[in-house]
């Protein structure tokens, strides 16, 4: 690694970083915001994606061309999820608290069934896929290429993002449902698919920030579960369901985590984030941009 | 004599009946069962006792607590660090007063919250902890993990037996109390409960910590049978997970329900763990996932359904038996 121990040096990485964790979060705000499922799988659909990519290397195909093929292959994963388990654990549920504890459960399942079968396939080994990690200067820092190329790509999908759903029909058809499913149904919205459509889109962002991961870290079948605890601690720190939000937090995680990594002690990473989840909850629960 | 009438009309004779078998088997169980069966039994009482208290708190009220294996870690913690300096009883009234306070503190912050929030707070509670005492130990006392004075099987599957029964007692007589019938309106719908005076954010810290009195107790039994331990082993994520998954298969509508969970998964991990680690954690999360979608009322869910099948066929017997009897006078 020729990266620069200097202060401007970590933040600057812990910015680029920090990009992916908030793609990564905004994949789960959706699932959360929208789907009301606070899916703790998350993280495991980050595993696939890492670690479909350096399959994909073995291959021989471009570890940056992956996400085509991923991508897809994760929003139909979540898509049918969401079509079958959490539709029918929605038409089984009493109240809508009963279907969130309910949901929680179902995506502990599959944080277990996910989590496990890529450890049989693909065991407990490394599974590296370093690729554009010559260093180059930015700003006078010296750091990988590939940061820069996470950076942008999840730059360009969160823009996308904020886009579809501010601006496209289907993007106020999802928000009309986060907001009031019921009522948006009776507008002639097809919450079912509406919901199915969120809850695959949010798997295939986790994937695309799989991908991006992987390429400057080591990755094995055991990563899912801490993707899982930072993504929801950026998606609560930015504010369920706010998408700038989650980029917001994300990059203040990413900081935070060179800075407490290169100053301190790298074991006090979640720690710190836990310390700032606990006077963020304190102060303003709602997340630094979510409504009150 | 009909068979279920007779049950219900003895019920109470019968439960006494039972506790008894139960009591007189574990006692008398070291003598015939061996070593490695008895901390099989002690494994699988563990997980019953992390189960009910789990349940006493999550399952009434509705809140998904991830945070067993937090207060089950500091449990091992108390224990490593008192083991030479008081007995063994205060030891576990310590942990579970650590325990309390510590569930008191995070209840306070995040149980005002909806129950998102508190979810995703108690999700990764136990990595900050293990994390934060790790980091203490690595650097300001250079050292790694701690060993446990050895202590007898026969010994270690009394007092746990003894805390399990206790914290199915507890759990019972808060469900019959004011406080189980206020969790519970919680449960059903926190918005109505408030309005009709229940102090909501009282109840639930106060609940939450009783709960957590059990786990931090469990874990100090449960430490001498571990013979080594270090913040990664205390604090694992797991012991989160397995009385989760206990409630849901045994189910949460009756106390023994989590407690059956419990044993099976205990006696299950305790057979198949060892080979197949991996199949046995993805067999489970197929089960879990299967429970709750086609059986939510978990394994006890089933002795209604099983009842009426099995009531419908007896009344048929006996309705075909009388219409023998009149045709025969």
């Amino acid at each position: 690694m020729a990266q620069a121990e200097t202060l401007l040096g970590l933040v600057l990485i812990g910015i680029l970083g920090g990009a992916v964790y908030g793609l990564m979060a905004v994949g789960l705000s959706l699932q959360i915001g929208v789907c009301r499922v606070l899916n703790v799988s998350h993280g495991e659909f980050v595993m696939l994606g890492a670690v479909l990519t350096f399959v994909f290397k073995q291959l021989g195909i471009n570890p940056l061309l992956a996400p085509v093929v991923i991508g897809p292959l994760l929003f139909g994963l979540g898509f049918l999820f969401q079509m079958t388990l959490f539709r029918g654990v929605k038409a089984r549920a009493r109240s809508p608290a009963a279907f969130e504890g309910n949901a929680l459960l179902v995506a502990f399942g599959l944080m277990y069934i996910i989590s496990n079968m890529a450890r049989i396939k693909w065991g407990a080994v490394s599974l590296p896929s370093h690729y554009l990690t010559h260093g180059v200067s930015f700003l006078g820092v010296p750091i990988e290429f590939n940061l820069i190329v996470g950076f942008a790509v999840a730059a360009v999908l969160g823009i996308a993002v904020y886009l579809f759903l501010t601006r496209s029909r289907l993007g106020r058809a999802i928000r009309a449902t986060a907001e009031d499913p019921p009522t948006a149904g009776l507008m002639g919205v097809n919450t079912n698919t509406i919901l199915a459509l969120c809850f695959g889109l949010g798997a295939l962002l986790a994937g695309v920030a799989g991908t991006m991961i992987s390429l400057r870290t080591d990755v094995n079948t055991a990563i899912g579960f801490n993707n899982t605890v930072i993504a929801l601690i950026i998606v609560t720190l930015g504010g369920l369901g706010s998408v700038p939000g989650s980029f917001i937090a994300g990059i203040i995680i990413g900081i935070v985590s060179m800075l407490v990594a290169g100053l301190w002690e790298s074991i006090l990473i979640v720690p710190v984030y836990y310390g700032m989840l606990m006077i963020l909850l304190l102060v303003r629960p709602s997340g630094i941009l979510g409504k009150k | 004599m009909n068979i279920t009438r007779l049950i219900a009309t003895h019920r109470k004779s019968l439960w006494v009946g039972f506790f008894i078998l139960l009591i007189a088997f574990v006692l008398t169980f070291p003598l015939y069962g061996g070593v490695y069966p008895t901390s099989v039994l002690t494994t699988m009482l563990v997980y019953a006792i992390l189960a009910v208290s789990w349940t006493m708190f999550s399952g009434t009220t509705g809140y998904m607590s991830l945070a067993p294996a937090a207060f089950f870690g500091t449990g091992i913690y108390v224990m490593a660090l008192l083991q030479n300096y008081l007995p063994f009883p205060v030891i576990m009234v310590v942990a579970g007063l650590i325990s309390f306070a510590l569930a008191i503190l995070l209840g306070l912050v995040t149980l005002r919250l909806k129950g998102i929030y508190f979810t995703i707070f108690s999700f990764g509670l136990v990595v900050f902890i293990g994390n934060v005492i790790n980091y203490i130990e690595a650097a300001m006392f250079h050292r790694h993990g701690w060993v446990f004075n050895l202590m007898d099987e026969t010994t270690l599957l009394y007092i746990m037996f003894g805390l399990a029964v206790v914290t199915v007692l507890a759990a019972y007589f808060i469900g019959r109390s004011r406080l189980g019938l206020a969790m519970r309106s919680i449960g059903g719908n926190e918005e109505a409960a408030e309005h009709m005076g229940i102090d909501t954010t009282r109840i639930k810290v106060l609940t939450f910590a009783i709960s957590a009195i059990f786990m931090g107790a469990a874990g100090v039994v449960v430490a001498p049978s571990l013979s080594y331990s270090n913040a990664g082993i205390a604090f694992s994520v797991v012991y989160s997970f397995v009385p989760i998954v206990a409630a849901l298969v045994g189910g949460m509508g009756h106390l023994s329900g989590p407690v059956i969970g419990a044993l099976l998964y205990g006696f299950l991990e305790k057979m198949l763990k060892i080979q197949f680690l991996t199949y046995f954690q993805l067999g489970f999360g197929i089960i879990m996932v299967a429970v709750i979608l086609f059986l939510p009322g978990g394994i006890i869910g089933l002795v209604p359904l099983l009842r009426d099948k099995l009531g419908g066929v007896i009344a048929k017997l006996r309705k075909g038996s009388e219409a023998g009897q009149h045709a025969n006078t």
